[in-house]
This record gives C-alpha cells, sequence and structure tokens, in this order.
C-alpha cells in the first residue's frame, strides 16, 4: 500500500486528500471557465431573445435527449466502477469502465453526428452561414448566428473535455485490469470519477439553455 | 542536491530514485525537475530575462516621447533598419502593447506566484515538496509555449500584438497574426497559472508540519494562499474570453464584432457582437490581476519588516482579513476601468463604491506596516530598505487610485499618463522593489551565499531616485491632460510645452535600467564569491531559515514540528532577540539535543 505514497506525502490518506482537493480546486477554475461563456450566452439570449428562441428550434430535440440519458447513465456507471473498487471487485470496475468509455463514445458519435447535420444546413457560423427556412420571419439572421456561434462553442469546448475524458477512463481500466486499484487504493478513479461527473453536470447546463428553451 | 540526512522520514530511498546517472540524472534535477526549489528558481531566472526584454521596450517608449520621430542610437539601427532607426507609430504600438503584456504576464505575476510561491511555500509550511511536483514541473513549463508564441509574435507579418494590453475589440480584431499569437500565449499562461495555484492551494491546506495551524502561517504564505484564490478563479474567466475572441479571429463568429462592421475593406462580418462584453470579461480577470500583482509583494513585505524591526507584526490577525477582504472586493471592482466606455453610469456609481471600499484593508495593511516599525530597532539593511519604500511607494499608488476611483475626476484623468503613473506606482515602485527586497533577503537560502550589502544599497539607492523621477513626473503630465498610447502626442500643439518634462523622465528611465548593472553583478557573483550564509543569516523567526542553505532534495533533515507563530522577536520568554517557529519552548532549559543550527553569523552590515 505505501508503495503507492510519493515520498514527500506523510501517510496514504493525506495523499487521497491532496489529491481529491486539487481535483475540486481545478474543477472550481472549470465552472468560471464555462462561466465565462454562460456569461456570454446570458448576455447575448438577453439582447436577442427572439433569434435564440429560433436557433434553439433548430437543434434536434430528440438526440439531444437521447445524449443527455446516455451521460447520466455514464455517471452511473463510473460511480458504480469506483464501488467496485472500494469493494475489491476487479471484473466489474473493468466493466463499469469499459461501459463509461462506450457510453462516452456514444455521446460524441452522437454530437459528431448533430454537427455534420448542422453544417450540411449551413449553420456553422462564418461566411456561408444561412438559416434555410425560419419559422419566425421576423428575425434577424445575424443574431440567430450569434446563438449558433455559442453552440458551437460551448458544446465543441464541452466535447473537448468529453474527448480528454474518454481518453482518461480509458487509461484508469488499462491500470485497473493489471490491478493498480484496490479498497485501499483508488485515488486516480476517485478522481477521474470527479471529473467525468463534472463534464456531465456542464452539459446538464447546457442541454437546457441550448436545447429546451424554446 | 539529496543531502538528507536525519531519519525521521520514511520514504527516504525515493529522494534519490528521482534520476539516476549522466545526462538524464542532469535533466532530471535541473532542467525537468520537479522539486519545488528548482522550478522556483527556473522561475526567477526566466522572469528576470523578460524583466530585462520589458524594460528595454519601456525604454523605446520613453525615447519616442522624448525624442519623437529622431534616429534611435544603436538599437533603432539594428531593429528598423529599413525605416532609418526610427520608431514608427505601429512599431510605438507594439512597444506599449508588449511593454504591458510582457511585464504583467511573464515577468509581475510569475516572479511573485512561480518563483517565491514555489521556493517558499513548502519550506514556510514545513513541506517536502508541494503537493503535485509533476503539475508544477508542467505549471513551469507551460511557460515556454507563451514565450515562443509572445516571442515569435515579433517577427510575424505586421509584428507583434498592438491593440493594447487590454485587447480590445473592435481594434484587435484589424490585427494581423501577432493578435492571434498574442492569444495562443496567453491562454498557456493562464494554463500554467492554474496549475501553479491548484497546487499552492492543496498544499497550504494538506502539507501544513505539526503544529502549523493556518494562524501560525507567515504572511507570505497567507498573501500567496488568497492570491492564488484569485488566479484559480479569476483567470479561467480570461481565458475564456480570449478562446472567444480567437474564435472571431479564426473561424469566423462575432461574439465581439459589433453590427456593420468591417476591416480593411472586407466584407462585412457576421456582427450582431458587443466589444463592450470583453471589456467586462477581461477585466473580470485583470481587476483582480491587479491584486495578484500585489498582495504577495505585501506579504513578504510583512515579513521582511517584522525580522528588520526586531518587533512582532503589528495586527496579525487583521492583515490576514485585510488580505483577504482587499482580494474578496477585488472580484466586484471591475467596472471602475470602464467608466467612460458607455457603462450605464448608475453601475458606474456602484463600482465607484466598491472600489473606494478597498481604501479601507489597504489602509489598515498600511498603518500596520507603519505600528510594526514604530518603536523597533530598526536594521536598515538592503531588503529592510526596499521593504519601507514597498510601503512608502505603496501608499503614492494607493492615494492616485483613489482619484481615479471617483468617477467624476476619472473622466478627466482617464488614458492620461496620470493613470499610467498611478499603477507604475503599485506595480513597479510598489510590487518590483517588494522584489527586490525579497531577492535580497531570500538569496541567502536559495544560493547559500550573501549578496553584497554596500551594492545592494547603492542599487537601492539609484532605483528608488531614479523611479521617482521616472514615475512622479508622470502624475504631472497627466494632469496637464497627456495623452498615453499616442506615439506623437506633440502632435497637438497643447503638449508641446511637456517635451522638456518628458526629456527628464526618460534620463531618469535611462538611469534606472543601468544600475540594474550593478544588481546583476551583484546576483551573478554573489552566487560564486559572496560570503557563506548559514541557515540563518538575518536572524528570522520564519521555518524556511532552520532547513540548510540551500535546502537539499527534500528540505528539512529533521522533522519540523511548529510551537508558535512567525513573529515572535524580541520575546520576553527567551534571551535571543528572535524566536524561531520550530524551537521548542525552553521547559527543560538544558540544550535538549535538537539538531538547531550552528550559532549563526550576525547579518552582514
Amino acid at each position: 500500500m505505501s508503495s503507492h505514497v510519493a515520498h514527500h506525502f506523510d501517510d496514504a490518506s493525506q495523499q487521497f486528500d491532496a489529491a481529491r482537493l486539487g481535483m475540486w480546486i481545478f474543477l472550481a477554475t472549470e465552472v468560471l471557465f464555462f462561466g465565462g461563456l454562460f456569461t456570454g450566452y446570458a448576455y447575448y439570449r438577453t439582447l436577442y431573445t427572439p433569434a435564440f428562441i429560433e436557433g434553439s428550434r433548430h437543434l434536434d430535440l430528440v438526440l439531444g435527449t437521447i445524449n443527455t440519458a446516455v451521460l447520466l447513465l455514464s455517471s452511473f456507471t463510473i460511480v458504480l466502477a469506483i464501488r467496485g473498487a472500494q469493494t475489491d471487485n476487479r471484473r466489474a470496475t473493468i466493466a463499469l469502465l469499459a461501459a463509461t468509455i462506450v457510453l462516452g463514445t456514444v455521446f460524441l458519435a452522437i454530437k459528431g453526428y448533430e454537427y455534420s447535420v448542422k453544417f450540411e444546413e449551413h449553420h456553422v457560423p462564418g461566411a456561408s452561414f444561412s438559416l434555410g427556412e425560419t419559422h419566425d420571419e421576423a428575425v434577424e439572421p445575424r443574431h440567430v448566428e450569434m446563438f449558433f456561434a455559442l453552440y458551437f462553442g460551448m458544446t465543441g469546448l464541452h466535447a473537448v473535455h468529453m474527448i480528454i475524458g474518454v481518453g482518461v477512463v480509458a487509461v484508469v481500466c488499462v491500470l485497473a485490469w493489471r490491478g493498480h486499484y484496490t479498497s485501499q487504493y483508488y485515488t486516480p478513479l476517485e478522481i477521474t470519477g470527479l471529473y467525468w461527473h463534472f463534464v456531465d453536470v456542464v452539459w446538464v447546463f447546457l442541454f437546457p439553455l441550448l436545447y429546451l428553451i424554446r | 542536491m539529496s543531502s538528507i540526512t536525519a531519519g525521521s522520514h520514511e520514504h527516504h530511498d525515493a529522494h534519490a530514485a528521482h534520476g539516476q546517472g549522466g545526462v538524464g540524472h542532469f535533466l532530471g534535477t535541473y532542467v525537468f525537475s520537479r522539486d519545488h526549489k528548482i522550478i522556483g528558481i527556473q522561475f526567477l531566472f526566466s522572469t528576470l530575462i523578460w524583466f530585462l526584454i520589458g524594460g528595454l521596450l519601456a525604454l523605446g517608449i520613453r525615447w519616442q516621447l522624448a525624442w519623437p520621430w529622431q534616429d534611435m542610437p544603436v538599437i533603432g539601427r539594428m531593429l528598423f533598419a529599413g525605416e532609418g532607426g526610427q520608431i514608427s507609430p505601429e512599431f510605438y504600438t507594439i512597444l506599449f502593447t508588449m511593454h504591458a503584456t510582457i511585464m504583467i504576464f511573464f515577468v509581475i505575476i510569475p516572479i511573485l506566484a512561480g518563483a517565491f510561491g514555489n521556493y517558499l511555500i513548502p519550506l514556510m509550511i514545513g513541506a517536502d515538496d508541494m503537493a503535485f511536483p509533476t503539475l508544477n514541473m508542467l505549471s513551469y513549463w507551460f511557460m515556454w509555449p507563451a514565450f515562443l508564441a509572445i516571442g515569435a509574435s515579433f517577427f510575424v507579418e505586421g509584428g507583434a500584438a498592438k491593440a493594447g494590453w487590454t485587447s480590445y475589440p473592435p481594434l484587435s480584431l484589424t490585427d494581423l497574426n501577432g493578435q492571434t499569437l498574442w492569444l495562443i500565449g496567453l491562454t498557456f499562461v493562464g494554463v500554467s497559472s492554474m496549475m501553479g495555484s491548484v497546487n499552492y492551494m492543496t498544499t497550504i491546506i494538506q502539507m501544513r508540519a505539526p503544529g502549523m495551524t493556518m494562524f501560525r502561517l507567515p504572511m507570505t504564505i497567507w498573501a500567496m494562499f488568497i492570491t492564488a484564490i484569485l488566479q484559480a478563479f479569476a483567470l479561467p474567466v480570461l481565458t475564456a474570453a480570449g478562446f472567444m475572441q480567437l474564435m472571431d479571429r479564426t473561424i469566423g463568429t462575432g461574439f465581439f464584432i459589433p453590427e456593420g462592421w468591417s476591416a480593411n475593406n472586407a466584407p462585412l462580418a457576421s456582427g450582431g457582437g458587443q466589444p463592450l462584453l470583453w471589456q467586462h470579461l477581461f477585466w473580470f480577470y485583470s481587476h483582480p490581476a491587479v491584486y495578484i500583482m500585489i498582495l504577495p509583494a505585501m506579504g513578504m513585505v510583512s515579513d521582511i519588516i517584522a525580522c528588520f524591526s526586531r518587533k512582532p507584526l503589528f495586527g496579525y490577525k487583521p492583515m490576514v482579513y485585510s488580505i483577504a477582504g482587499i482580494a474578496g472586493l477585488g472580484f466586484i471592482v471591475w467596472g471602475h476601468h470602464m467608466f467612460v466606455s458607455g457603462m450605464n453610469p448608475a453601475l458606474g456609481m456602484t463600482f465607484m463604491v466598491s472600489t473606494m471600499m478597498i481604501a479601507l484593508p489597504s489602509a489598515i495593511k498600511t498603518f500596520n506596516w507603519l505600528g510594526t516599525v514604530w518603536g523597533g530597532q530598526i536594521q536598515f539593511t538592503t531588503p529592510m530598505l526596499y521593504a519601507l519604500s514597498f510601503v512608502a511607494m505603496f501608499i503614492i499608488g494607493g492615494l492616485s487610485g483613489i482619484f481615479m476611483a471617483a468617477t467624476p475626476v476619472d473622466i478627466f484623468i482617464h488614458d492620461t499618463y496620470f493613470i499610467v503613473a498611478h499603477f507604475h506606482y503599485v506595480l513597479f515602485a510598489g510590487t518590483a522593489m517588494g522584489v527586490f527586497g525579497a531577492i535580497y533577503f531570500w538569496y541567502p537560502k536559495m544560493f547559500g551565499r550573501m549578496m553584497n550589502e554596500t551594492a545592494g544599497k547603492i542599487h537601492f539607492f539609484f532605483t528608488f531616485l531614479f523611479l521617482n523621477g521616472t514615475f512622479f513626473t508622470m502624475h504631472i503630465l497627466g494632469a496637464g491632460g497627456f495623452p498615453r498610447r499616442l506615439a506623437d502626442p506633440y502632435h497637438y500643439q497643447t503638449f508641446a510645452h511637456l517635451q522638456p518634462l518628458n526629456v527628464f523622465m526618460t534620463w531618469c528611465a535611462i538611469g534606472m535600467v543601468a544600475v540594474q548593472v550593478i544588481f546583476a553583478l551583484n546576483f551573478f557573483l554573489s552566487m560564486f564569491f559572496g560570503p557563506k550564509a548559514g541557515r540563518n543569516p538575518w536572524h528570522a523567526n520564519g521555518l524556511e531559515w532552520a532547513a540548510p542553505s540551500p535546502p537539499g532534495h527534500g528540505n528539512f533533515d529533521f522533522q519540523p514540528v511548529i510551537y508558535r507563530g512567525p513573529y515572535e522577536y524580541n520575546s520576553p520568554e527567551v534571551d535571543t532577540d528572535y524566536y524561531p517557529q520550530n524551537e521548542p519552548p525552553p521547559e527543560p532549559k538544558s540544550e535538549s539535543g535538537e539538531e538547531t543550527e550552528p550559532p549563526p553569523q550576525p547579518p552582514a552590515e
């Protein structure tokens, strides 16, 4: 057990507490990072409310809902994976981590499909942006473009966090397979879980703001 | 480096296991080191080099203001041979933009948090190292992409960024590649700072030695801790804003591009954005950043002043609370940078009140420093001279801050040299003097040798003289309406009579840069020829002085246990005029065999 304790720590519990605290502080900085973008969202939504409602109607509610379910399920599997480590159930840990990877990949695949549809419909901000048919005639396309800029910016950053998350879970999964984690030592699993939940929570805010308020 | 001898640690063998043999050992120990002391010194050297570059850029600005459109000697011929050695208006904007960017993001912030934070935190709290040594190493190496991006930006088409360090759109959107590199550089600085602050907070909370309660921490550590909080919670917002501006510049979004706007005869950009949003997001970070740039210096100066006054720090807890107060208020005052930007005047009023409230905790700190000095047995060593000048200069910079916090006054002095005078008094005359003091104070700990006191005092005297010659005059210029960021203010006849003043300031600035040669020589020569310092050359109380100088890997050759706060100078309980934090109470009066230091030499005076 003590082989996992780096020399500058007194004992395993101090190392565990330090790792968890560090992760929480990192996540707090991430909240502020996304907070900057959410501020931008709040600002432009207030200025261009009809355009944002119009933009929201161009998003695929079904795919968004499926993705939300997929992500929430993945949070559940990663919690059970940690539980598996705590009860020294290595098989369960590996299987559940693998399930988390699969669910994360499914989320990214659906997101990628949504992006490609938006790309074909010319909803990507830039010179070739076009709104196509609108629900609300009076709305200014440039303002809807702002909605899509925020949509791609925020979900894109979220997707980057997801990709990093899937990579980290994959590493942790391999280490679990090699038997690195026991009920005595599972710090990397725990902090990976924290990160995964955070990325989940960001989506829980993004989904209503972008898809549901219409 | 691994010179640990005492056997109080369980994992000793691990100390030696970091790197073995040859080039790998050298790289692991001195280049890609995970030891907080090496990382701190790496930060120190990098920032001092950028300090020089930033200072030379400032000389370019001063040259143009004193002798506009005249050939710059030597340097001008090398840099702008095409223009016959003159500074072009475009290059002038590059000069002031990059001077500010380099001084803020590559010098002041990393020298405080990166160099001194890294070096001092584990030593002062009695830890072997930072909580996350690898993250710590990465926080230094993430500065390098930033160094490269900003350095390279001078050589791309159109030159480096020239929209001011505030990068207000839409001006910053018209810029060529320099601005994109600027944004990329800042993102890396942001990631580096984030990693650093996560590490500092975790280390200070989790890794304190037995007996080191929060209210036994030296002020330096309190300041570093609160600064880390500011950095962690303000900087991500700038990163987000920078990300949005980067998208505007590269992939065609329009977050900050106003309606109906186009640059360089290009077709209308997407538009619908609000430049004001950038200002809000930018200052939400950059106002707390102002405190990131001064609070650690305040902490270090508190320690220096208490040590050389041979008295306990006056009002320790109020000092802690006032730092926290400054930091807390710092989050709700950003709008005072935007009084003339078209913000709602009612909102401006709110920001004015919250800004003025910062005067309260600042005044508490100032009076407590004076209270510490009052009646003390003051030793005018070089660090003490710098610390005292920090207090004096901070009063000037703080008072001029109140001028511009008042909306009606600010409307008059906005964008004049009065503002430039204000923040140079806080940042150079304040923080940089505090940093010089800290270098002279902790140099013996870092390198095991003393710096030369006489050279230090000469360096202090002329720096102090020339900085006031340079920066105090700026108040007068500003009151006269002299605008900042203009390549040729004399284009307006109103300002023509201010040119002789500018010539005076430029000579002072040249003198100021020149006397830094004394510092550089003292710094490097003392490393080899200075007298050996011993563990505690200043007879200070802090735990860092109980470690060997320089401390080996793992820091302490004994298990530090803390019995009291760091400011027990001239305590009635002991005969000496200092009472180190780790010295056991004298109950069994006999020598308890603790491996305390050899009899320390008196301070070299």
